[in-house]
């Protein structure tokens, strides 16, 4: 599967904190082939620290989308794009500031996943397409969709928040916060100015690793790893953390960091009312996933939303899948959630079919 | 084809006739979801489910039914009043920790309630007892007493008491035995009992 990224340039994004950012560079990419009443397109948000780049060689959720996958490129057409505040083409923290012609760092206008979703929609727009058969992503990514469902109910069928949750928890918030402590005391981050010399590489990568063990669990990280030594004086455990720390490093920006976590952190549907109240009147069909060994986004919280949505009888299907990979788990080949995803979209484009717009 | 010759279910089928097609349809314990899906490909219905075995659920909702994974009993507190036109209870209501709760609540969320559940009245369930003294294990109760997911045994005679006494009003019931329909003494020869009952207006 042969993939490429393409960048759309709009004119103007206005923000929840009022600001508005001119222009704007959206970068994506498309799997497979819309049809003719465009009724067949799906968009996948990604997590935290995803990009446009979800399907093919080296996408973040390959192992979901393609031909005969569960989101089947035969059938659908997928799109994704990098978030705002981002780091892989959409415009962010690392982006030049069109007044002062250097990196914005710090001087970034704060971002929330709505404005996230405002941008996405713009995207939909562009691409022609009024109405999404799906949004779907998991953790950050299933905030994004629910946030399609709550600001954009007409314009999207179904929704599948996958290990996600409509606020973070204290705990959430916890782990978060020492990713960024980390990447704030390296002296190289500079307060945020660094794009000209070194990066706070150590910051970022020490970041990664506290990211990494979240998203591991006890079990997974067990089997993995085990008391396994690596050197005679290195734990295999170690070993891995510092390794993929930085690599993370060589393809993320730490000011990227620092605006998406807070991003996540701030997210809160329920500041704009109680979840049933804003669940009221939506008919967009949902699929809420969790996963029972996922201690950062525990199934609790997964509930919280579909219980809302039950309690104003809404379209939901709700299953806390057994898997032992904690959070990573909605990343990793999983066949049940395979099967639970095409036969939700296969209804669901039936349905919406028989349905009409 | 009805959904008896697909699932060889006699209560099914039973269950398949009594509902009205487009209407909202609430199945408790519905498994893999055979029977919501038969439902909403033949009467159009608009089918939700609720089933705790994660497995079942996976399978539902691969077959495009709308199924929520957890306890049926606390389940049926989170939806509105009124929400269904069904509200299904096939050979679960003996399962149930508080079946009276679940039947009122089953009104509450629903127009009309459906019920099927093993007749413990049966004759074979009643010489079972009689000739062995011991816990009943029938074809009907296939079970050892320890490990019976059935925790209230009731009859067809128990079932028109209460809904007597709780002033419900029975719509139809039909008896099953052996996949046939029976019309004579049911409390002694049902081995299925179907009830479609309302609140009293």
């Amino acid at each position: 599967m042969i993939t490429e990224v393409a960048t759309v340039t709009f004119d103007e994004l206005e923000l929840d904190c009022g600001v508005t950012l001119a222009p704007v560079d959206c970068a994506y990419e498309t799997y497979g082939t819309l049809n003719a009443a465009k009724s067949n397109a799906i968009l996948v948000t990604h997590a935290f620290s995803g990009d446009a780049h979800a399907a093919g060689e080296g996408g973040w959720w390959s192992n979901m989308i393609g031909p005969g996958k569960g989101f089947d490129t035969d059938q659908y057409f997928v799109i994704c794009a990098n978030v705002l505040g981002g780091c892989k083409g959409t415009t962010g923290p690392g982006s030049v500031n069109p007044a002062t012609g250097c990196p914005w760092g710090m001087a970034f206008p704060s971002i929330t996943v709505a404005d996230m979703v405002r941008l996405q929609k713009k995207l939909i727009d562009h691409l022609g397409i009024r109405r999404l058969l799906a949004v779907a992503g998991g953790s950050m990514g299933g905030m994004q969709a629910l946030e399609w469902a709550v600001a954009y109910p007409d314009h999207v069928l179904a929704v599948l928040p996958i290990a996600t949750t409509a606020r973070h928890s204290a705990q959430q918030i916890a782990f978060n916060e020492v990713g960024r402590q980390a990447i704030m005391a390296d002296p190289d981050w500079n307060s945020g100015n660094y794009y000209d010399r070194r990066p706070p590489a150590r910051g970022l990568a020490v970041a990664r690793m506290v990211g990494h063990i979240t998203y591991m669990s006890d079990e997974s990280m067990r089997e993995k790893f085990g008391r396994r030594l690596r050197s005679t004086d290195e734990f295999e455990v170690e070993s891995y953390l510092k390794y993929r720390g930085y690599k993370f490093v060589d393809r993320f920006d730490a000011n990227s960091y620092l605006y998406i976590t807070r991003a996540m952190d701030t997210y809160d549907l329920t500041q704009r009312g109680s979840l049933p109240s804003l669940f009221e009147n939506i008919s967009t069909r949902f699929l809420v996933i969790s996963f029972t060994s996922d201690w950062l986004y525990p199934s609790y919280q997964s509930l919280e939303i579909v219980s809302a949505l039950r309690s104003r009888n809404c379209d939901v299907a709700y299953v806390n899948l057994a898997a032992v990979y904690g959070h990573d788990s909605f990343l990793v080949e999983v066949k049940e959630q395979t099967e639970i995803v095409r036969g939700f979209l296969a209804s669901t484009f039936r349905e919406g079919a028989v349905g009409g717009s | 084809m009805g959904v008896r010759e697909i699932y060889g279910r006699s209560d099914y089928a039973i269950i398949g006739e009594l509902i009205e097609p487009g209407t909202r349809v609430l199945d408790l314990g519905c498994g893999e979801g055979l029977l919501l899906a038969w439902l909403k490909e033949n009467k159009q219905v608009n089918a939700r489910g609720v089933e705790l075995v994660g497995a079942s659920v996976q399978k539902a909702i691969a077959r495009g039914v709308s199924v929520y994974q957890g306890n049926l009993e606390s389940a049926l507190e989170d939806y509105p009043d009124g929400a269904f036109d069904y509200v299904i209870l096939s050979q679960t209501l003996q399962e149930t920790r508080n079946p009276l709760k679940v039947l009122q609540s089953m009104l509450r969320i629903g127009r009309h309630a459906i019920v099927a559940f093993p007749n413990f009245g049966h004759w074979s369930v009643r010489w079972a007892h009689l000739w062995t003294g011991g816990a009943p294990k029938t074809e009907l109760f296939p079970h050892e007493w320890y490990d019976s997911p059935n925790i209230h045994f009731l009859t067809v005679f128990d079932f028109e008491s209460l809904a007597h006494k709780q002033r419900w009003k029975i719509e139809r019931s039909m008896f099953l035995a052996g996949g046939r329909q029976v019309r004579m003494l049911p409390n002694v020869r049902a081995e299925v009992a179907v009830f479609l009952f309302s609140a009293s207006a």
